[in-house]
């Protein structure tokens, strides 16, 4: 036990002797997730958009102001004809484009099918999907209507209009606040970067400095050495989760409904994993830009695979099983599980088993790769 | 003879030649720079879609009746949603939602198809998952308009049961969806994955170029040579420089064979516009190579710089006007933001330089900052 005591000294007083690393570690995370938290936003309101009314009567009007009604659409400009709509597309000025056709009042009136086009910029896919399936709710929203206007007039035949009122509910988020799914994903992204980043130049900085030779004749064991090594970090990942998690709940106001306990446990789990990733890293890397080269090599599949943005159930069948090697995939579900909806033990014990069997896993393999240079 | 008479190009090329005998003996590292970009384009396109598509549903239908199960029949039809419990007891939900087993719950509650019949306009239950805010909204869109459509298609067919002339459908909607016709998720994921993955490998690939030769102590070295600061930083790009423009090449015909992303636009424009990223990028981790004094602090503010704001900043998945007009002044100081407008517009609309000069403007004056406070660095470390 004395022997690991010395070497977290020793970590701890190369730690600080660079004065630049210790804002890095501490400051960086919450600037970050200030910054990110913020920025990372999926809510769609307000697509600049340009209507392009030919007919100009009174119920295309009526059809327009819907959708500006709505507060997802904001009127960005009203042109005369299509070539401005190809202008104003063109030109990113507007990323949707609502299009009356001539007649519309006319045909409306006679029974036949008026006409509206819609015009979606698909070069940003996301928030095209969300505008177009807004716009298309819109419109058949409106179309319901005026069926159900019809039909007020065969009321005296006794025909009643068949329709079903569907009863919206949403659970955990009931505003869609993209926020509160967010927040939680940044969190895991950064206690991810900044654990495996320290990690990984553990132990390749003492040997390109050739300090690991001193450190192997030395009395210490391996495992000694490792526990030593990791533990510093393992105390600064807790602090860095403290004050994002400040940060999260009282800046961004993102409801924690679980247990604040068992978020640090699982976190403490999870960066296990990291560490552990790092290390193993630290262990296959000859010089410094290896390692660096390496945690990169690992870190962008495991930022964009875990379902941070990209929902894991839309992958082909062969990536969702890569995921499964993926140690933030577990922790999303848990943390987002925690704060959003309020689940336990009961619900998350499988997620916390598979991150401990991985972190287990890994910091074996590296204590074994470790060792085996040393002998 | 005063050192400051050696030709330019001479200590120049001494540079570059010796950057690049460092970079060929770490075989591994040459192969991570012109590799890597490429593997990761080609996992993450084939990967990773925003598409909400085959959304797990469960269903509780306590009808039981020929019009509930047509009502179902609405949405397993689709491919938004993919039936995969049917429930006899609305109870259950709770667990399935829980475990994020389903994220849309159908609830059909009893004497729904005689309502129906009867034109008393029965409820139904739509329970959606909405932790997911995103692809929660666009399922609850998708549930609307399912429903509205299905109650004006039953009206019509009622109407015509009755012998009554229809209405048919009273507006005949048409959505088309411009330069990426199909909102293939490639056309719109392989630009903002080079900006990306690109940004990452420049930073990192010019980050210890500076550094390492500090911490070995070879940073002497070069100071007492005859070699000006500016030719310093100038020879370390170029070998990188090469590199990555070969390693993006390998990235634009991946992204052309396999996922179908032509260029629409101007090759040559694409080609400046590539260069001014590339030179930005490298000088972003050189400047960071000379602020600071460890590999290990290199390695973070490079990573840290890098990582999540090119790819939350930069208007790759999370749009711009969104965000908060404070953070949207910092995505100012994203270079990738710069590229990935230019990059879409040159890729997907084929536009010419009128639509983006001014993103190849500022390309250009981030990389001439960065390079220059770089150079400037140097100065003053040598006096």
């Amino acid at each position: 036990m004395r022997k690991i005591a010395h070497v977290i000294r020793k970590e701890f007083l190369q730690l600080k002797r660079d004065p630049r690393l210790l804002p890095v570690l501490f400051v960086t995370p919450v600037l970050q997730l200030l910054l990110m938290g913020y920025a990372a936003n999926l809510d769609v309101r307000d697509i600049p958009t340009v209507v392009c009314d030919l007919d100009g009567t009174s119920a295309s009007r009526g059809l327009v102001a819907e959708f500006f009604n709505s507060g997802y659409f904001s009127l960005k400009a009203q042109v005369p004809d299509t070539w401005g709509v190809d202008r104003c597309l063109d030109d990113g000025e507007a990323s949707m484009a609502i299009v009356v056709g001539r007649g519309f009042a006319d045909n409306l009136a006679a029974g036949e099918p008026a006409r509206v086009q819609l015009l979606v910029d698909g070069s940003e896919s996301q928030s095209a999907t969300i505008g177009a399936s807004y716009a298309s709710m819109i419109l058949s929203g409106h179309a319901q209507r005026i069926m159900l206007e019809r039909l007020e007039r065969l009321k005296p035949f006794g025909i009643r209009p068949v329709r079903v009122k569907p009863e919206v509910r949403v659970w955990y988020n009931p505003e869609l606040k993209s926020r509160n799914f967010m927040v939680p994903g940044v969190l895991g992204l950064i206690l991810m970067i900044m654990t495996m980043m320290l990690t990984a130049m553990a132990v390749v900085r003492e040997k390109e400095a050739g300090t690991m030779e001193q450190l192997i004749v030395t009395p210490i064991r391996p495992l000694e050495l490792i526990t030593g090594k990791l533990l510093p970090f393992l105390i600064i990942g807790t602090i860095d989760v403290c004050l994002v998690l400040a940060v999260a709940t009282l800046l961004f106001r993102v409801p924690l409904r679980g247990s604040v306990f068992l978020l640090f446990g699982m976190s403490l789990v999870f960066m296990l994993t990291t560490l552990g990733l790092g290390l193993f890293i630290s262990t296959i890397s000859r010089t410094q830009q290896q390692a660096m080269m390496t945690t990169v090599f690992f870190m962008m599949p495991m930022m964009l695979l875990s379902g941070f943005v990209f929902p894991i159930e839309n992958m082909p069948k062969l990536f969702q099983a890569i995921t499964f090697v993926i140690p933030l995939r577990y922790y999303f579900v848990i943390i987002r599980g925690i704060f959003l909806k309020g689940v336990g033990i009961p619900e998350l014990w499988d997620q916390g088993l598979a991150l401990l069997v991985f972190g287990l896993a890994i910091l074996t393999l590296s204590v074994l790769r470790f060792r085996k240079k040393v002998g | 003879m005063n050192p400051k008479r050696v030709p330019v190009f001479y200590c120049l090329g001494a540079v570059v030649k010796k950057e690049f005998r460092q970079i060929g003996r770490d075989m591994r590292t040459l192969i991570f720079l012109v590799v890597m970009p490429g593997f990761l384009l080609l996992m993450f396109g084939f990967a990773l879609n925003f598409d909400v598509k085959h959304v797990p549903l469960a269903v509780c239908d306590e009808d039981g009746s020929a019009a509930s199960r047509e009502f179902i029949g609405n949405f397993t039809h689709t491919e938004y949603f993919d039936l995969k419990y049917e429930l006899s007891d609305p109870r259950e939900i709770d667990r399935l939602l829980g475990e994020e087993k389903v994220r849309v719950a159908l609830v059909i509650p009893r004497g729904f198809g005689a309502d129906l019949a009867a034109g008393r306009g029965p409820a139904v239950q739509v329970l959606v998952d909405g932790a997911n805010a995103s692809s929660a909204s666009t399922a609850a869109g998708a549930i609307g308009t399912i429903v509205q459509n299905d109650s004006v298609r039953m009206t019509t067919r009622l109407l015509r049961d009755r012998g009554l002339k229809s209405f048919g459908m009273p507006l005949a909607s048409e959505t088309r969806i411009w330069y990426n016709p199909e909102l293939r998720s490639a056309n719109f994921l392989v630009p903002g994955l080079m900006a990306f993955i690109l940004m990452v490998i420049l930073v990192i690939s010019t980050a210890f170029s500076i550094v390492r030769e500090k911490e070995r102590g070879t940073m002497e070295q070069i100071m007492v040579s005859p070699i000006e600061p500016g030719e310093l930083i100038v020879g370390k790009t170029v070998p990188y420089l090469i590199i990555s423009l070969l390693s993006s090449h390998l990235v634009l015909l991946l992204g052309w064979v396999l996922f179908g992303v032509a260029i629409k636009g101007n090759y040559l424009l694409l080609l400046l516009t590539m260069t001014l990223f590339l030179i930005g990028g490298l000088g972003q981790g050189l400047l960071i190579s000379t602020i600071t004094r460890t590999q290990q602090v290199a390695f973070q503010l490079a990573i840290l710089s890098t990582f999540l704001p090119t790819f939350i900043l930069s208007g790759f998945v999370f749009p711009i006007r969104n965000m908060p007009p404070v953070i949207q002044a910092f995505t100012y100081l994203v270079p990738a933001k710069y590229f990935l407008v230019a990059l879409r517009s040159i890729i997907l609309k084929g536009a010419g330089i009128g639509a983006f000069w001014d993103q190849i403007l500022c390309l250009a004056a981030f990389a001439v900052i960065m390079l220059g406070v770089s150079t400037l660095r140097m100065k003053r470390g040598k006096r």
